[in-house]
């Protein structure tokens, strides 16, 4: 059983294939007894807390800190330049990048939650000859390399005229994917039969039933799917610099417009090594993350225990 | 859409509410099935263009000489494929990658596990720094890279810093060939936390009896790490290095924002991973039919790589049989 088991309905459902016997504990293993014990175990977690902690304080810091002392190391500037984030304002279409992730992400998101939903629900409620070996197939494209595809798909978009516009960077998203599948396929067979059965009876029609009955129930599943999905779309740099890369700065997205910044800024490029607007900027575009995990850090938490449970 | 449709189409029979024993003969209920492929018809087709049709389409670029300007494919026989084997850096490129892996992957299971359990003793309280350890995770690859630009720096960075502290010379981890794939694997571990969720979530299902039983037949912490802990999470640790181990070779982003992203800039050869020198012939250089070759090379990598770990796991993960 999970730790998030008593906050997230969707657990009890998507660990129905694994379910054990109730007289199982769950595990605690060794837990230290004595104070010393529990002393040493604290110090150490705290210590590794620090370790994960300290980039990000480094880069607040460094954001703040005037050209010459971005390097010096210091966890508080020794001083403070708050003007660094007008600079960043006026030299980076920041905003622009940020508009255009949102909604490229915002798009991302809602396609492959909504129709990785549909492909569940027809894997998970329908009984229907090759059912088994689809889904196997589903499963086997998780482990295709997106190396492998990402040339042809390159020039079907081409082909298609779609290159340097949006539709390359969401436009799979329309079909489905291997993973969200699996996640909402697993929550509807948790879902009990009769719920179904009883609005048949009563006409209602398969797509009724998949829309009104059993996605209200599945929005826990489907948050998992959105945010996951929400934050790739962020995050993919690779298909911003095949798609994009071409376009004029205030076009980009925000990892490419970061990439972008590293350039610009570079001493090796014919920047002056301006790294705290490289700092600002990269603290500027991680804040709507850590942002989105204090909105549903349970459902993130949820979300990767799940990979490593279908086995 | 897809499903009203299915209902208009509906089977030329009667409704099978009706009479539902009149199909007992047939083993799927017709109008059912229909609407079953009609709800997945999203992702076949998806799968159809996108993957099987994209993956034939490659392989047949892969034999050509593709021209983007012209579209024109000229036929180049195994051209392409001959040259994977004269060109120096794709063979640079793969041991680059294959090193990385095989540091990479190992890496961050022993570590993941090793915070896994560490979480997985506090009580109360593991929430909170479960939280925390999550955080790198959630950062973009481009703040990371940019980030530790700055701490992995030869000079003055904070690594090499800390270092000093206790007496070591740290090296210059993004100058030194010998140090740059380190260095990716450093920023790797810093994200370790999603690999460290999968442990935990694994770990909080090993029955506590098994530890109380053979606690009383006498058996210490590492006896019990072998032999209880480690068979009961083997489908975690198997998932994991099966994932980590894709996501190794195909490792873009770091090597991408750190050595390649600046084409003025001078990077050493250690730096040029197989994904990166794919991308650059692919949409830099624009050989698309060298491009798909190399892909292809890699897809066959990854399965033969692949391959053996089942092949292995088969004999080493336990996997619990339903009661």
């Amino acid at each position: 059983m999970s730790v998030t088991t008593t906050r997230v309905p969707a657990v009890t459902a998507l660990e129905g294939g694994t379910r054990r016997s109730s007289t199982l504990r769950p595990s605690r293993w060794y837990r230290p007894r004595t104070v010393i014990g529990k002393v040493i175990l604290w110090i150490v977690l705290l210590g590794f807390m620090c370790l994960f902690l300290y980039p990000f304080v480094w880069l607040l810091a460094a954001s703040f800190k005037p050209r010459g002392e971005v390097f010096d190391n210091a966890l508080i500037p020794k001083t403070w330049v708050p003007q660094n984030y007008v600079e960043v304002w006026n030299q980076l279409p920041l905003i622009n990048w940020a508009v255009n992730s949102i909604l490229i992400a915002l798009i991302a998101a809602t396609l492959v939650a909504v129709s990785s939903s549909v492909v569940a629900f027809g894997f998970a409620y329908f009984k229907f000859p090759g059912r088994t070996l689809l889904f196997g197939l589903v499963l086997a494209t998780m482990m295709l390399p997106g190396a492998v595809t990402m040339v042809p798909q390159y020039l079907i978009w081409k082909g298609l005229g779609l290159v340097g516009t949006w539709v390359p960077l969401f436009g799979m998203n329309l079909f489905g994917s291997a993973f969200y599948i699996f996640l909402q396929r697993q929550f509807f067979l948790g879902l009990p039969r009769e719920l179904f059965e009883a609005a048949r009876l009563d006409g209602a029609s398969y797509w009724r039933m998949f829309w009104r009955i059993a996605m209200p129930l599945a929005v826990p599943s489907f948050v998992i799917v959105f945010l996951f999905e929400f934050q790739a779309a962020w995050n993919n740099l690779q298909a911003s610099l095949i798609y994009l890369n071409g376009g004029t700065p205030d076009q980009f997205t925000v990892p490419l417009g970061i990439a972008y910044a590293m350039t610009k800024f570079s001493p090796t490029n014919g920047g002056h090594g301006d790294y705290q607007y490289v700092m600002v900027a990269s603290l500027l575009v991680t804040l709507p993350m850590l942002a989105l995990f204090a909105f549903g850090q349970r459902y993130f938490i949820e979300g990767v225990a799940t990979q490593g449970r279908k086995g | 859409m897809s499903a009203t449709t299915a209902d208009t189409t509906s089977a030329p029979t009667a409704d099978p509410d009706a009479e539902p024993r009149r199909y007992r003969h047939r083993k799927y209920d017709r109008r059912e099935a229909i609407a079953g492929y009609l709800f997945i018809s999203p992702w076949i087709v998806g799968f159809l263009v996108f993957t099987l049709g994209a993956m034939i389409y490659s392989l047949v670029i892969s034999f050509t000489h593709y021209n983007l300007a012209t579209g024109v494919a000229n036929p180049a026989g195994f051209d392409n494929y001959t040259q994977l084997l004269n060109d120096p850096k794709v063979a640079t490129s793969l041991s680059n990658t294959l090193f990385y892996a095989v540091m990479a992957v190992p890496a961050e299971i022993v570590f993941a596990l090793f915070l896994a359990m560490l979480l997985n003793r506090v009580g109360r309280g593991a929430g909170i720094f479960r939280t925390i350890y999550y955080l790198p995770k959630m950062t973009p690859a481009v703040a990371t890279a940019s980030v530790f630009l700055l701490l992995l720096n030869g000079n003055t960075g904070a690594i090499n810093k800390a270092l000093a502290l206790i007496g070591i010379e740290g090296p210059q981890w993004l100058i030194d060939p010998n140090w740059v794939k380190p260095s990716i694997v450093i920023m790797t571990l810093w994200g370790v936390s999603g690999t460290m969720v999968i442990f935990l979530a694994a770990l909080k299902n090993v029955p506590q009896d098994l530890y109380e039983v053979s606690s009383i037949d006498g058996a210490g912490p590492v006896r019990q790490f072998f032999n209880i802990t480690l068979p009961m999470i083997s489908p975690a640790v198997f998932f994991n290095v099966i994932v980590l181990t894709i996501a190794a070779l195909q490792v873009f982003d770091q090597a991408y924002l750190l050595f390649w992203r600046d084409q003025t800039n001078y990077s050493p050869d250690s730096s040029l991973f197989y994904g990166v020198y794919l991308f650059q012939q692919a949409f830099q250089q624009f050989n698309f039919g060298f491009a798909a070759a190399m892909a292809w090379l890699l897809f066959v990598i990854i399965m033969i790589i692949s391959l053996i770990q089942v092949k292995v796991s088969n004999r080493l993960v336990y996997y619990e049989s339903e009661n």
